[in-house]
């Protein structure tokens, strides 16, 4: 059966900024011409401790709201998750489809052979994508970790170009934008940080057009199709 | 009576004011992408708003504060911080009772905790508007989406409607005044949405230019005199004798008790015409498996209807828009060809699905099941509730997940 949705979980710890990434994600799918949603997790979250965040990418228009518990995609934002158990889910995989891909950030193989096994019987692909040291070699901070993971998704499933990528990550960081309270205090020190927004947004999009073509490397490698369709044709408006 | 409110073509913020017809139907939309929280505030922005109290509490504290930049922008009246969810509602009472159209909203333990103020409102006739973003209230805390606080808003004698998405949210907030400030009905309204599914979701919406707004309130066409302090006792305390104990007394505040449910009755026909309908239908009409829901309940049945067409189902869904008043007729019609009838919800108690038996009793052959429900914040996967009617309804699943 053809894909009609995407599903994407990401499990992640505070402050890694999942919740924006899949904001981001949502924003480019949607300028991209597909339907889209985003929506983050909420607990009592604070920094190292899990978080997690969801996108949904789809031909028509979604309904569904809420946790993903069947992701076509799961993208591993922190070691932890898998080594300490920093996940809303176990293992961390639970609930993935057939076929699906799990992106994870990490420099070495964190896989059990049990997990392997699992993920093969439902011929799920596994890319162990070290995002934030790709972060700090080209933005020069870990704290693009999050434009990394990005890239990595869209290049390796295929229906969201680097335009559309720039829009979504311009539309978040040059727009007025209020996620809550602490995200807008977080925005003014990643600012100072910084020094200059645009700076910031060149950055970011370097990190995540890097991504983008490794992660399109890899997929071709692996023989994996594009996850959805073209976008369904949709009236500008 | 014919004020200079009702010639007015300018407000405040110097926004064009628009007939409500022209504001909700007619003017051209653009597409945006945001959140639920600031779809409350875009349409705050168009309603020609004269007051907003606030009290922060999850999730609904972005929605409040975003209500109080349009304070600082010029689009709200009068803005401030209640020291309580209690005093934030007795406090806007206040404001309607002096004649501003006035907003707030809440959340969970905030709603409770303000409760006392809820049939206040209702009985004393201020068309005030609540957003309720709905989250858990029992012990052990939860922050998470769960609308078991709805039911005890059910008989408060405020109107009770619930949004699906931002969109519905900022059709029906600006829909909401236009009805509640109607000289017969004259009710608060509350505007409900599950929290987090709707205020933290960022999805596309559609809305008409922001230089445009709704008519300002005119007081001077509510049932009862705005508050006069030249004249007092104020408003609330203006008829005395019902606080006497004789049967006199008895009977008025008997007979105001129904006609507050009277007004909400009399709401239909605005209700009807601004929300496009008091329910809508998704999915063949002829199916015989119904789900009947609102909110987020009502979405992921949608998403279940698709997969239930997958496994060669046909199934569909009534979506209830209010709940006060409630779609009985409605009920009625959608179940006559229906064998089953679903009601998933985001609760324990299925007080919704309470609201479905007692209008069809006697009424409908279809067997009544409520559920699936879930509650304390966990989600509703459509893949779940499609296994839930498949192993009730005796059919075999094949690839649901």
């Amino acid at each position: 059966m053809k894909r009609r949705r995407v599903n994407i979980r990401m499990p992640a710890l505070g402050g890694q900024g999942a919740v924006t990434a899949a904001h981001i994600i949502a924003t480019a799918a949607d300028y991209e011409g597909y339907y889209a949603v985003s929506n983050p997790f909420f607990g009592a979250e604070k920094r190292m401790a899990p978080a997690e965040s969801y996108a949904r990418i789809g031909m028509e228009p979604i309904f569904d709201r809420g946790e993903v518990v069947y992701p076509d995609v799961i993208m591993v934002f922190h070691p932890q998750v898998i080594t300490m158990g920093k996940s809303y889910t176990m293992p961390f995989y639970s609930g993935i489809k057939r076929k699906g891909l799990i992106i994870i950030n990490t420099e070495e193989d964190l896989l059990t052979e049990e997990d392997k096994e699992r993920l093969e019987q439902l011929d799920v692909k596994v890319f162990n994508f070290p995002a934030t040291k790709f972060a700090i070699d080209i933005a020069g901070t870990e704290l693009s970790t999050n434009m990394a993971m990005i890239g990595a998704l869209f290049g390796a499933i295929g229906v969201v170009g680097v335009e559309a990528i720039e829009e979504g990550i311009k539309s978040r960081f040059l727009k007025k934008f209020v996620a809550s309270g602490g995200t807008a205090s977080l925005d003014s020190a990643l600012e100072r940080k910084f020094k200059k927004k645009l700076e910031l947004i060149e950055k970011n999009l370097n990190t995540a057009k890097a991504a983008y073509e490794l992660a399109q490397k890899w997929a071709q490698e692996n023989g994996i199709e594009a996850f959805l369709p073209p976008p369904p044709k949709r009236v500008a408006v | 009576m014919q004020t200079i409110l009702d010639t007015v073509t300018y407000n405040r913020a110097g926004q064009k004011v628009v007939s409500p017809d022209y504001l909700l139907f007619e003017a051209p939309r653009t597409k945006h992408f945001m959140t639920g929280s600031e779809a409350v505030k875009e349409a705050v922005k168009r309603a020609s708003v004269d007051a907003s109290v606030s009290y922060p509490i999850t999730p609904q504290s972005e929605a409040a504060h975003l209500i109080g930049e349009l304070w600082v922008e010029g689009y709200v009246g009068v803005y401030f911080r209640g020291e309580s969810e209690f005093g934030v509602m007795s406090e806007l009472a206040g404001c309607a009772m002096a004649g501003a159209r006035a907003i707030t909203t809440t959340s969970g333990p905030g709603t409770l905790r303000a409760m006392e103020n809820f049939p206040m409102w209702a009985g004393t006739r201020i068309p005030v508007q609540l957003v309720l973003m709905a989250r858990g209230v029992n012990s052990p805390l939860s922050i998470q989406p769960d609308n078991l606080e709805v039911s005890f808003m059910l008989d408060t004698g405020c109107m009770i409607w619930y949004a699906e998405n931002a969109q519905d949210l900022f059709d029906m907030i600006l829909a909401g005044f236009v009805v509640a400030e109607q000289p017969d009905v004259h009710v608060p309204v509350v505007s409900v949405v599950d929290g987090f599914f709707v205020s933290h979701t960022r999805e596309a919406i559609m809305l008409p230019p922001d230089d445009i707004a709704l008519p300002p309130y005119n007081p001077y066409k509510a049932p009862m005199p705005v508050i006069d302090a030249e004249v007092p006792p104020g408003r609330f305390l203006r008829d005395p004798f019902v606080m006497k104990s004789n049967y006199i007394s008895y009977a008025t505040h008997a007979s105001w008790q129904w006609e507050v449910r009277s007004a909400i009755e009399r709401s239909r026909p605005y209700a009807k015409h601004y929300l496009r309908g008091l329910a809508e239908e998704f999915g063949d009409p002829e199916a015989e498996i119904l789900f009947v829901a609102c909110g987020t309940a009502a979405a992921q049945a949608k998403e279940a209807v698709r997969l239930l067409e997958d496994e060669g189902i046909k199934a569909r869904v009534l979506k209830l828009k209010t709940i006060r008043p409630f779609p009985t007729e409605e009920l009625i019609e959608a179940t006559k060809n229906a064998k089953y009838v679903f009601v998933p919800e985001f609760n324990v108690v299925g007080w919704l699905e309470r609201e479905v038996k007692s209008r069809l009793y006697g009424l409908s052959n279809a067997e009544i099941i409520g559920g699936p429900r879930v509650a304390g914040g966990m989600t509703m996967p459509a893949e779940v509730i499609v296994h839930e009617v498949m192993k009730l309804t005796g059919k075999e699943v094949k690839h649901v997940i």
